[in-house]
């Protein structure tokens, strides 16, 4: 292969500029980015969401997460149809005894639905990323606080592992990383979302049934959304200021 | 999934508060009542209970050595544990306790202690050889005045420290309580009847522990039992443990009453997982039992010999009751899916750093330090002024 002098002096500088970011390896973190100019959430379309699995695989893959953990989940809910006895009478209201799977977190999928009656639903579960989060309230030393754009994230270099922040999440989001021996949860990707992208579980839905929201950002769809559907957040009793919203959530869902 | 019904959160299917974390208030709460037995003395001038004061204190103080231990050890990374007291979190309970702990064990324990064993470690401090002098010696903390006047202060200053060391016991353990009440996550824990059914249940695991361990050494000095003494201890252990048993009745009946979204499944596990060690261990074989071999001693008037045996039996019922409410409060918390929808089960490890043996020898270790501190500050007069002779 020839190379001119003037094919030469265009990829010198090409070159340099590619050495350049492959020296640098993962991107900087956005300098434009102010933390004081967001307020993040996510909204889950019940209605859109398939059941693949491929928020949790993209989240196990993009985080590291260990086997048998998860950052992100999706259940299977079965509401059967109110069920009756011989004699004709209700026997168990189906609102408070779904039947609910997760196999594997729904990593692969579920299996196909048996049960002709009734209503199947997914419903994807992660941190709420809570405004008035019970378990930033309790850990001991601070290792996990919300962050000023409102994420819940964990100092792992700080973190004792005592586990009190796993008993007061009232949705399952926590665990003890089996080898790390630190809480472990959703951080929102802030790796990628401090730097313009989204999420890796929004990124890889194939239905647009996860969407990351920015609270503060006018220009946001998540307001205009929130005007016109009826949108709810997991065991609202718990008042946690939670901000994992969900459209059309079946009232059997906890 | 195996031991798994129903279902639970993928993260819920690991519990990570182990037996550990059941020993650590079933300990704190020893120490705690041991320490209201002694201020009974101290502070409301019960002197049928004289001859335990010491012992009570010891016990209060071996326990309370060996209750950080269980927490420590749980921890995924003990060593930062000290943070705790360098950078607490302000609304977290559990940063309470480094600082809860160390005034209690400082201000409270180690000091009444020393106070009250002053002119014995100034005498023993004189009379004893070698290592044994140099360790009293450092004892007396450069403190050797033992005039009247001095042991006059002495005595008042106890006082006020024994004063201050009630609700000190009350706040070391009901801040245990507080721990597990104030998680409104978990309907099994969240109560703001815990800290107090905590305290009350400590009180009577406290008492019980001391007569037990009073009758034990008794007759292994061969010394006869107090009966006045036992007799008295008896009947507090029976009124507070009405008031424990009461408080967590009502609980209950609060519970089964009111049937809010977490009652069938709750009302299941007590049914099944915990029948054992709940309704059979904690409220029949530990509480109903033992209350109505006390009861018995209250009304009939019984031979010496008949109530040594009850007293030795309900205690140690008591006791097997008081760590079973324990283990309820923390397993049983942990068994059951915030989704209200199934049931995990907890594995009992033996040889780990949260099994069977750790937690046995746990249990021990308080026994080993107060036989230390029971040959160090003899709690028996007679012995005190005997000791000096037998180091000669």
């Amino acid at each position: 292969m020839k190379i001119s002098r003037r094919q030469l002096m265009i990829l010198l500088p090409a070159a340099a500029v590619a050495w350049e970011s492959v020296l640098a390896g993962t991107p900087e973190e956005s300098p434009n980015y102010k933390m004081s100019e967001h307020w993040w959430g996510m909204l889950v379309d019940i209605d859109k969401c398939i059941g693949c699995g491929n928020c949790v695989r993209a989240c196990q893959t993009e985080n590291d997460v260990p086997d048998g953990f998860f950052r992100t989940w999706v259940e299977r809910y079965h509401r059967s149809d109110w069920p009756m006895s011989e004699s004709g009478d209700v026997t168990t209201n189906p609102l408070i005894a779904p039947e609910v799977i997760s196999p594997d977190g729904g990593k692969e999928g579920f299996p196909a639905a048996t049960d002709e009656s009734g209503k199947y639903f997914f419903v994807p579960k992660m941190c709420n990323h809570c405004a008035d989060s019970p378990c930033t309230q309790v850990c001991p030393v601070g290792a996990t606080f919300i962050s000023p754009d409102g994420v819940v994230l964990v100092d792992q270099k700080y973190c004792l592992g005592c586990a009190y922040c796993v008993q007061a999440c009232p949705y399952g989001c926590r665990y003890i990383h089996p080898t790390k021996e630190v809480a472990d949860k959703c951080t929102l990707c802030y790796h990628r979302i401090t730097k313009g992208l989204t999420t890796a579980c929004c990124e890889a839905c194939p239905t647009g049934a996860r969407q990351l929201v920015d609270l503060k950002d006018p220009k946001d769809p998540i307001h205009a959304f929130l005007k016109t559907h009826s949108v709810q957040v997991l065991k609202p009793q718990m008042a946690t200021g939670a901000k994992l919203f969900y459209n059309d959530l079946d009232g059997s869902v906890r | 999934m195996s031991g798994v019904e129903g279902y639970m959160y993928p993260n819920e299917i690991t519990l990570y508060w182990s037996v550990l974390i059941v020993l650590y208030p079933y300990i704190t709460g020893l120490v705690a009542g041991a320490f209201i037995l002694a201020s009974l003395e101290r502070v409301f001038r019960v002197e049928a209970v004289k001859p335990t004061y010491r012992l009570a204190l010891l016990t209060a103080l071996a326990f309370l050595l060996v209750a950080p231990l269980p927490l420590v050890l749980h921890l995924g990374h003990p060593f930062r544990s000290p943070e705790m007291y360098f950078t607490p979190h302000s609304t977290s309970a559990m940063a309470m306790f480094g600082y809860v702990y160390m005034w209690y064990l400082m201000a409270v324990l180690v000091f009444e202690i020393w106070l009250d064993y002053r002119r014995e470690i100034v005498l023993l401090s004189q009379s004893s050889k070698g290592l044994l002098r140099m360790i009293y010696k450092v004892m007396t903390l450069g403190s050797t005045n033992i005039s009247p006047r001095s042991l006059a202060i002495d005595e008042r200053v106890g006082w006020i420290v024994t004063l201050i060391g009630i609700p000190s016991a009350f706040l070391l353990h009901g801040y245990v309580g507080f721990i597990f009440g104030s998680i409104k996550a978990n309907p099994w824990w969240s109560s703001p009847l815990m800290p107090v059914v905590f305290i009350f249940s400590a009180m009577v695991s406290g008492v019980a522990g001391v007569m037990l361990l009073y009758m034990a050494i008794s007759k292994l000095r061969k010394q006869t039992i107090d009966m006045r003494c036992v007799d008295t201890i008896a009947m507090y252990m029976f009124y507070i443990f009405i008031i424990d048993f009461t408080l967590e009745m009502l609980d209950l009946v609060h519970r089964i009453y009111e049937a809010d979204e977490s009652f069938r499944s709750l009302d299941f596990m007590v049914h099944t997982q915990l029948y054992f060690s709940q309704i059979v261990l904690q409220i029949g074989l530990g509480t109903i039992l033992p209350l109505a071999l006390l009861f018995l001693t209250q009304v009939v008037k019984l031979p010496e010999i008949a109530r040594k045996r009850i007293y030795v039996l309900s205690g140690c019922l008591a006791l097997v009751g008081i760590f079973a409410m324990r283990w309820n409060v923390v397993i049983g918390g942990q068994l059951f899916s915030k989704s209200f929808l199934g049931y995990t089960t907890y594995k009992l490890a033996l040889a780990t750093k949260e099994g069977l043996f750790v937690a046995i020898a746990l249990t021990l270790l308080p026994l080993l330090f107060l036989w230390i501190l029971v040959k160090l500050l003899p709690p028996w007069p007679e012995e005190s002024a005997h000791a000096p002779a037998a180091g000669d």
